[in-house]
């Protein structure tokens, strides 16, 4: 077995198959600690945006909007908190950890890779390669939708979160700058939400794909984010 | 000699005490100590007044309206007295020639010594016609008095921002004032109108310290426009329970619930109404049961409707004015999980024949 330099393409037929360490630790809990944060913030972030019907009574016994707030606070700083592991681990970590923050644009094994794989998802092609890491596609979606989505997401939501401070303090010394790129803190807020939409959309795409490869490619890959290994389905000849 | 604040003060029949109260307000309001208001009281008695030249562009005189009001009655005298003018095209006595003689004598006696204060916005459309002033285009009046000023006030969001006029599709190209005087820096006030109190503790600091206070990055004075309306709001203990107004004659607005799901921009809104408050802190549109429509922040009117709390973000004829994030964002995931579930099935399709393929070869073999 051999693999091409660049795209992770496996190439078959020259020495044996045999298992890889693809995604070290960092990167598997990073993953899972990313997967849980990212549902109770979906959900009371929705709710930030699309508040539940009032509850009467005394307000100042009663602080259940404000849990929703505090829940999607803690949740978003944990997911920051993996998401600068995670950054930190590509580069200190294996090849593979750097797979999803530095597509090689420049490789043309690369591009090949992947016309080639978005042909074999078009159904114009009756079988995909093996590859060790992301192929090509799935590389540039989750360099694209999923680092992109999330950078923006944590950058945004970091300066929703500093306006309870002034200008030039805190958290909104730290941030401000978000508020006059965007040219006002309303324009912040619909990207944050709509940010939120287009990492579900990944995600929804990430999930599907993962089973589909699962059940129809040549590789392991739920495993794959479990223990680390790849492991490659040999035909039985 | 020209006359200093508290010698006209005193002249108009104000005695020390109340003049010792404005300053220690003023100080207060600008988040100073005691000795600011010392300061204060010192630089009122011994500098010389400070003329103002008050133009008007394109604008509803409603900052003129808030000024002259004043919550504090000495404040009202201070700011008359301070800007009984040189020149304001709106109250001066002075009219047609008499009056450019009046502005032009200001900007040749007081030559860089002078504060412009603008309300309105400059108009570019057309070289300017949709904006006159003495048979002039207002840019040209702007530029020709921006030059000599000591510093530049931009008194509301006309002036600051556009405003209205500013708002799409701005036919007459109406313009903030910063976009044509670019070689100073321009105090931004904004808000539709300005609180009266901001408006002079900005004036009395600059007399003061002789020296722009601090601003935002937006060009703001950090006094006034570091907290959010929603921060200092009192009905956030509501906002904090999860208690919303749903519709304005609910039982919620009777109950003078938090009006963020009737679109109160009070969370992205940088003003000062939720403290310093209105017409002898009385009240503040929050008060009175109406959501903040974020009058001093940049584009207001182009937002969105003031009563929805998501703003519509396709244009016109994508969507209809309902197209709001969480509308967009879910019809996006909407789409993308049916086109999931359409190739989910072409794959299973696809996946069966191929297996029953293998099963044929398999029985050949």
């Amino acid at each position: 077995m051999k693999i091409e330099k660049y795209s992770g393409r496996v190439i078959e037929g020259e020495g044996p198959v045999e298992n890889i360490y693809v995604y070290e630790a960092p990167v598997r809990i990073w993953h899972w600690i990313t997967v849980l944060m990212m549902i109770p913030l979906v959900v009371t972030g929705y709710l930030i945006a699309e508040p539940p019907l009032s509850v009467g009574g005394e307000a100042t016994f009663i602080y259940g909007f404000a849990w929703i707030r505090i829940i999607h606070f803690s949740c978003a700083m944990i997911f920051a908190i993996a998401l600068i592991m995670r950054i930190y681990w590509a580069i200190v970590g294996n090849y593979h950890a750097r797979e999803l923050f530095l597509p090689p644009v420049w490789r043309l094994v690369w591009w090949r890779g992947i016309f080639g794989q978005a042909a074999y998802y078009l159904f114009l092609r009756k079988d995909s390669d093996s590859w060790v890491g992301h192929n090509p596609l799935a590389q540039i979606a989750m360099f694209s939708m999923f680092v992109l989505g999330a950078l923006l997401i944590t950058v945004t939501g970091f300066a929703l979160f500093a306006q309870q401070w002034a200008w030039g303090v805190s958290w909104m010394k730290m941030f401000g700058w978000v508020h006059v790129l965007f040219g006002e803190p309303q324009a912040v807020r619909t990207v944050h939400h709509l940010t939120m939409y287009y990492l579900l959309a990944f995600s929804i795409v990430h999930m599907y794909m993962v089973f589909r490869e699962d059940i129809m490619g040549k590789e392991t890959v739920i495993s794959t984010m479990v223990n680390g290994i790849r492991a490659f389905k040999v035909k039985e000849h | 000699m020209t006359e200093t604040y508290y010698e006209i003060l005193r002249r108009q029949g104000i005695s020390r005490r109340s003049f010792l109260q404005f300053c220690s307000l003023t100080a207060a309001s600008l988040g100073l100590s005691e000795v600011g208001a010392q300061e204060i009281a010192r630089a009122m008695q011994a500098k010389p007044r400070l003329p103002v030249i008050w133009l008007h562009g394109m604008e509803c005189t409603c900052c003129t309206e808030a000024f002259i009001r004043s919550s504090h009655p000495l404040v009202s005298d201070v700011v008359l007295s301070m800007i009984s003018l040189d020149y304001d095209n709106t109250i001066m006595a002075a009219a047609g020639h008499q009056a450019d003689e009046q502005l032009e004598k200001t900007i040749r006696d007081y030559k860089g010594n002078y504060i412009l204060a603008v309300e309105g916005s400059a108009s570019l459309g057309n070289d300017g016609v949709y904006c006159m002033s003495g048979g002039k285009p207002f840019t040209g009046k702007l530029r020709h008095v921006a030059k000599d000023a000591k510093c530049v006030i931009s008194w509301g969001s006309c002036a600051s921002w556009g405003c209205v006029q500013a708002a799409k599709p701005n036919p007459t190209q109406a313009v903030p004032i910063h976009k044509i005087i670019t070689d100073k820096p321009v105090i931004k006030v904004p808000g539709c109108p300005p609180i009266p109190e901001v408006m002079t503790a900005i004036i009395t600091y600059l007399i003061t310290y002789d020296r722009l206070p601090q601003l935002d990055a937006q060009g703001r004075p950090k006094m006034f426009y570091s907290q959010r309306i929603h921060d200092k709001c009192y009905r956030r203990p509501h906002f904090d329970a999860g208690q919303f107004v749903e519709k304005f004659d609910d039982e919620g607005a009777r109950m003078g619930y938090c009006l963020y799901k009737v679109g109160c921009k009070g969370p992205t809104t940088y003003n000062a109404c939720s403290t310093v408050r209105w017409n002898d802190a009385l009240s503040f549109p929050i008060q009175s049961g109406h959501g903040c429509i974020g009058c001093s922040e940049d584009n207001f009117w182009d937002k969105g409707s003031f009563y929805k709390h998501l703003p519509t973000i396709l244009p016109p004829g994508w969507g209809g004015i309902e197209a709001t994030a969480s509308k967009v964002g879910l019809t996006a995931v909407a789409v993308t999980g049916a086109a999931v579930a359409a190739h989910a099935a072409l794959s299973a399709i696809k996946q069966t024949r191929s297996q029953s393929r293998n099963d044929k070869l398999a029985v050949k073999e």
